[in-house]
């Protein structure tokens, strides 16, 4: 099998759509290590990416106007138990643009594997990009993860993220994301994570409302149990009249799981107003009830909660 | 022999509230039987229905609770459900991230949801992909797990105080739900404070002071009901029926 087909066949088990990888009308980027396997384009899409010394680096701009009508598919990995992968990118979309970007990670034999990635994001005026990414760490917990990414929302401008580590072990994660919303501007940044073993999850979300009437979510659902350790923290300003942001973390802990929950709200114009909510703790009694009146088992009841909440 | 026993049940909490709940409550039903189950508020309905569930810190100090003749008072939730008992809460709690439709599948995933949500006057178009989250009206909620009920087929179905809450379900609703149990052959105790959703049922009951303090037939039960003589008599002027 060659590289490329090893990374498809783990890129398909990760919940990947092969298929889109030879399809002529969907553009992707496939990386293993430091080495491009697969590139394809699309019309309206640029794409300039390079093999590093360590990993891969890339520009990307969806041009002015275009609206991508299938979805931009990057699958970045390494096949080998131990290595460093570091993930460059830097992503326009121009006036008026919008796409879907779907990101799979995959390091499904890592023992010692670092993947470090560094983004940066500008969403022109009137642009939308929704991106999604799913990562596969394999059964070992062998893998650090370090995705740093800063955002800019132009006016009326959205940006919708997707973090999603549900299957397999974490390893260690340390996410870091900024996104600033101008005018008008909307962002959601949803996170789901389930930790097992010595797992640490840690993960740092900041909104910053800076434009009129820009509307922020943070979202993060974790669930952690054996000796996983979780460590949120969601941070949201509201700078500008108009500006609506909320936190909304829910951590379920089992066994000898430790989560904490940190959430920063800060207001620096009267006429901002930003919420939050935060739950840890073991699965809910009632929920549990209500399932195990309807015959489920207490784990199965408990594996329901979870997987709905992670979901 | 009856579906259901209760013999003589004491509940007291530890001193906390007002401590005796139940004070020697007895009460029987037969297979397929819906009966209602009439009481003011605060009088112990729920506390009756956690009780024959198996919910946690439900314990009786005396008495036993029997299933077709054995006592089930050893058994969680769960195993209580596989025998045949289910319930509907008062205030039926939210999901995050399970759809309609998988939730009125979680034991019985061949079931026609569909029928099912006809059958509790939701559009089915419309309520499958819903999730059952805070999403829900109350009234919707309410809805949905009593649908889910009717997914069980089970012997014994407590449904508390369907008819109550902020989103009022009709009192045809309710019927509809009782007409559907009837033909799964499940029995119901329908739990209620409001007499005429009691004059659905075959037999009513009345919980008062922690006891029934009437029973029969749920006309005589509701007229008894309505004149509050329990409020005040302490047991004393209510005569055991
Ligand atoms: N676990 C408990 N701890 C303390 N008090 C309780 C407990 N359960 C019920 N009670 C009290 O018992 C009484 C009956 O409650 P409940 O069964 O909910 O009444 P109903 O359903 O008839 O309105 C109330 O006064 C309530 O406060
Ligand atoms: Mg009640």
């Amino acid at each position: 099998m060659s590289e490329l087909e090893e990374l498809t066949a783990c890129f398909e088990n990760a919940g990947g759509n092969a298929g889109a990888l030879s399809d002529a009308a969907s553009a992707h980027l496939a990386a293993s290590g430091h080495r491009i396997l697969s590139s394809r384009t699309v019309e309206g899409l640029d794409v300039d990416a390079r093999e590093t010394s360590e990993g891969i680096s890339a520009v990307v701009t969806v041009r002015r106007g275009v609206k991508l009508p299938n979805p931009v598919h990057l699958c970045f990995g390494m096949l080998h138990a131990e290595g460093l992968q570091r993930i460059e990118m830097q992503v326009a979309l121009e006036e008026g643009a919008a796409a879907h970007f779907i990101a799979h990670c995959i390091f499904p034999k890592a023992e010692k594997v670092r993947h470090i990635m560094d983004a940066s994001v500008r969403i022109a005026d009137n642009a939308e990009m929704r991106y999604e990414e799913t990562h596969y760490h394999g059964p070992y917990g062998g893998v650090e993860v370090v995705p740093k990414l800063a955002v800019t929302v132009g006016r009326n401008g959205r940006y919708f993220t997707d973090f999603t580590l549900t299957t397999g072990r974490v390893g260690t994660l340390a996410i870091d994301y900024t996104v600033e919303a101008g005018e008008d501007a909307v962002t959601e940044l949803t996170a789901r994570v389930f930790g097992h073993g010595k797992d640490d999850i840690r993960i740092r979300e900041r909104v910053l409302l800076a434009g009129k009437n820009a509307r922020g979510l943070i979202k993060t659902r974790i669930a952690i149990e054996d000796d996983a350790t979780a460590e949120v923290t969601g941070i949201t300003e509201g700078n500008a009249a108009g500006a609506r942001g909320h936190v909304d973390c829910m951590e379920i802990v089992k066994d000898r799981a430790v989560a904490r929950a940190v959430p920063i709200v800060e207001v620096h114009d009267p006429g901002a107003k930003v919420t939050h909510e935060a739950a840890i703790g073991s699965v809910d009694k009632r929920q549990m009830e209500t399932l195990m009146a309807h015959g489920l088992s207490p784990e199965e009841a408990v594996d329901v909660i979870v997987k709905g909440a992670l979901r | 022999m009856a579906l259901l026993s209760v013999n003589d049940l004491v509940f007291e909490t530890n001193g906390k509230g007002r401590g005796r709940i139940l004070d020697g409550l007895s009460l029987t039903m037969e297979h397929a039987e819906v009966h209602a189950l009439l009481g003011t508020n605060g009088t112990g309905k729920s506390t009756l229905a956690y009780l024959i569930m198996g919910c946690e810190g439900y314990r009786p100090a005396v008495g036993e609770i029997l299933l077709e003749g054995a006592s089930i008072g050893h058994l969680r939730i769960h195993e209580r459900a596989r025998l045949g008992i289910t319930m509907t809460w008062q205030e039926p709690v939210r999901f995050e991230g399970i759809s309609v439709a998988d939730y009125l599948s979680l034991r019985n995933p061949g079931v026609d949801i569909d029928a099912l949500l006809d059958l509790v006057g939701l559009n089915p178009a419309i309520y499958r992909s819903r999730m059952v989250d805070r999403s829900l009206s109350g009234g919707e909620r309410k809805r949905i797990e009593l649908a889910s009920i009717l997914s069980l087929h089970s012997k014994l179905a407590i449904l508390d105080e369907p008819d109550s809450g902020i989103d009022l379900l009709s009192t045809k609703d309710i019927v509809n739900v009782i007409e559907a149990c009837r033909k799964n052959g499940s029995a119901v105790l329908l739990i209620t404070h409001r007499e005429e959703i009691a004059l659905i049922a075959d037999r009513a009951s009345q919980l008062c002071n922690g006891r029934i303090v009437c029973s029969g037939n749920p006309i005589r039960v509701a007229e008894h009901y309505k004149s509050r003589h329990c409020m005040t008599c302490n047991g004393v002027e209510c005569h055991y029926v």
